[in-house]
């Protein structure tokens, strides 16, 4: 895996596209909530995914991640197609969502959040029981919490305890740990400090440096600027810009996302 | 500040996220403390009876206090996992007389065609279990496949059961059955441990391990907590669910054939209404209704709390329907401690 993630950083352009969304759509009922939204994702690249609020942003993210299925279109890894039944099968795939609305489960601990659904179990017949190894799992989660530099207090405390920017820090570092082909984030500093906000971007620099693409949904506009390679726009379900982050002013992305600048509009990827 | 798990994880944090986490620390001991309450109203029942009526540390009391509470442990046990998921089962009452019934009959049935009398116990007890995680596994299918609410499926199944009972032998008690299971139902170990009672320990024990140290109980736990969550950790919730009322069923059919072999016959009238003391048990267990909040602990002190109070009552001489008054009571207080908890928790 690590010389994989290596040969994939070190030679981006020669691989084939990490991620390819081709054509995918969703309906519910008579509301269309993507319309033949295609996008490649290569390695190494972060790329903003904006637009107004409910354009369509989650909906795509919601569809790579496994965790919804399309109306219409396909999704390549690495240029093989796959049809994700769940989000098991996307996070199998190494495709690891931050989600909106967090999805950690609030009674539990940390180190439970961050192991729920690839739980370490026991060595030997108490493992094939499913007896869990709890220590492994803590000092797994403390190791690699303290290695994103996210601070949210023990590792055995349970989230509810937590404050919303913490809450959001520890879905923030389940993806970081879990995600090795491609990471989702969907407005991950929402509920972040200033501070805070700008640890994520750390962290996102970081996961770009491993080779791993990254797809981040913020409504921060300068941020988004600074922290991206290409930005991809979507209004009301369509992609109606796909640019390096150079070629656009926060000006010019602003006037996408509201839909002054589609005239303007020149697709570089579609 | 004092209180502050990991002294040196705080250290690296600002003050004001220190302090944040210390009063974290605060609020995590009251969100964990659900059993020390019951535990606290169990020691004082103990004490006060204990006080007023010197016969309650008696060997009598034990046994008549203990083999009631395997009854209401048993399906408590059961119900403990359904509503740490945020569900509930109303059925496991009728559960334990139905499957009882079923065991009974294989029983009678096999005794009346004289086969080996080794082989009539086994196969009654064979069917009684599988009739009760049967009815736990159609629970399941019919919450998760039809997407109706524990509590209208069990509410619905709890009327097909009691049904399926006064069906299966039109209404009769059913007292043709191998010696051996009243024999066993009524021999205590020692003169002290009650075989019934051994066996729901076991169960206890073994419950209490699922829960708190296997992967099947962390994910029970996550489901209740947040069942889209679960579902996108990539945990099959459906099948979880499924489990969880097969399960549920399953417990209960072990408390059908406990109840049988104490009576030394399964009556149309076993486990009626004992849905609602096993769900009080729980509740009062500190056991959370909204679901992922809960521990067996916290189940078998309720069940006896439950079950304490009608034997101390009858022996200083009260009627013991005051049980059912206090308990209420309890039950009442259990609630509100546990919204309270959460509150305190959200509000930070
Ligand atoms: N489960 C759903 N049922 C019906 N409509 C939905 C559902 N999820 C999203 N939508 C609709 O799809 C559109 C896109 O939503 P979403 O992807 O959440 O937008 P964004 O994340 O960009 O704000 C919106 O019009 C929203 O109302
Ligand atoms: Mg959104």
């Amino acid at each position: 895996m690590p010389a994989d993630a290596i040969s994939r950083a070190v030679s981006p352009l020669q691989a084939k596209p990490v991620l390819e969304v081709v054509g995918v759509a969703k309906s519910y009922g008579h509301i269309r909530a993507l319309e033949g939204v295609t996008l490649d994702i290569h390695a190494g690249e972060v790329v903003g995914l904006v637009g107004d609020n409910g354009a369509g942003k989650s909906t795509l993210v919601n569809i790579i991640a496994g965790a919804i299925r399309p109306s219409a279109g396909t999704l390549r890894i690495e240029g093989r197609e796959v049809a994700f039944a769940s989000a098991l099968d996307a996070r199998t795939a190494g495709i690891e969502a931050v989600y909106q609305d967090l999805a950690l489960a609030l009674d539990l601990d940390i180190w439970a959040n961050i192991f729920l659904g690839r739980e370490t179990l026991r060595p030997g017949l108490l493992g094939r029981l499913g007896w869990l190894d709890k220590r492994a799992m803590q000092r797994r989660a403390a190791e690699e919490l303290g290695r994103t530099a996210i601070r949210v207090g023990s590792i055995r405390t349970r989230c509810r305890a937590l404050s919303g920017g913490q809450r959001q820090a520890v879905a923030v570092a389940r993806g970081l740990i879990w995600g090795s082909r491609l990471l989702l984030l969907d407005e991950p500093t929402a509920a972040l400090g200033v501070e805070q906000q700008a640890k994520v971007g750390k962290l996102i620099e970081a996961v770009r440096a491993r080779g791993i693409p990254v797809i981040l949904v913020s409504h921060n506009m300068p941020q988004v600027h600074d922290l991206c390679d290409r930005i991809v726009v979507l209004f009301q379900g369509r992609k109606i810009a796909d640019r390096p982050a150079s070629d656009m002013t926060i000006a010019d992305i602003i006037a996408c996302i509201t839909g002054a600048g589609i005239t303007g509009t020149r697709e570089m990827h579609a | 500040m004092s209180d502050a798990p990991t002294p040196s994880r705080e250290a690296a944090m600002p003050a004001p996220a220190a302090r944040r986490v210390s009063r974290a620390a605060s609020l995590e001991f009251l969100s964990r403390a659900g059993e020390l309450w019951t535990l606290a109203i169990l020691i004082v029942l103990i004490a006060i009876f204990g006080i007023l009526s010197p016969d309650f540390f008696s060997r009598a009391s034990w046994l008549a206090t203990s083999q009631f509470a395997v009854e209401y442990l048993l399906l408590g046990l059961g119900e403990t996992f359904v509503i740490v998921t945020g569900g509930i089962d109303l059925s496991v009452g009728a559960i334990l007389g139905f499957s009882g019934m079923v065991g009974a009959m294989v029983m009678r049935a096999m005794i009346y065609r004289h086969v080996a009398t080794d082989l009539d116990l086994i196969a009654g007890i064979a069917s009684a279990l599988t009739a009760g995680t049967f009815v736990g596994w159609l629970n399941g299918q019919a919450i998760t496949r039809l997407r109706l609410t524990p509590f209208v499926v069990t509410l619905g199944m709890l009327s097909m059961c009691t049904g399926g009972i006064y069906l299966l032998n039109n209404g009769g008690n059913v007292g043709t059955i191998p010696d051996i299971v009243g024999t066993l139902g009524s021999f205590a170990i020692g003169g002290w441990l009650p075989v019934t009672v051994l066996v729901t320990a076991v169960f206890a024990v073994l419950s209490a391990l699922l829960l708190a140290e296997t992967r099947f109980g962390l994910r029970t736990y996550a489901i209740g907590s947040n069942p889209q969550g679960a579902a996108r950790a990539g945990i099959d919730v459906r099948k979880h669910l499924v489990k969880i009322y097969m399960l549920s069923g399953f417990l209960a059919a072990v408390a059908g054939l406990m109840v049988m072999a104490r009576f030394a016959s399964a009556s149309v009238q076993a486990g009626a209404n004992d849905e609602l003391d096993a769900i009080t048990a729980v509740v009062i267990g500190g056991t959370s209704l909204f679901g992922g909040r809960g521990t067996v602990l916290g189940t078998v002190i309720g069940s006896f709390v439950i079950t304490v109070m009608v034997t101390g009552l009858i022996l200083i001489g009260v009627q013991p329907f005051w049980q059912q008054v206090a308990v209420g009571a309890i039950l009442i207080f259990a609630v509100a401690m546990d919204q309270l908890r959460d509150r305190l928790l959200d509000a930070f």
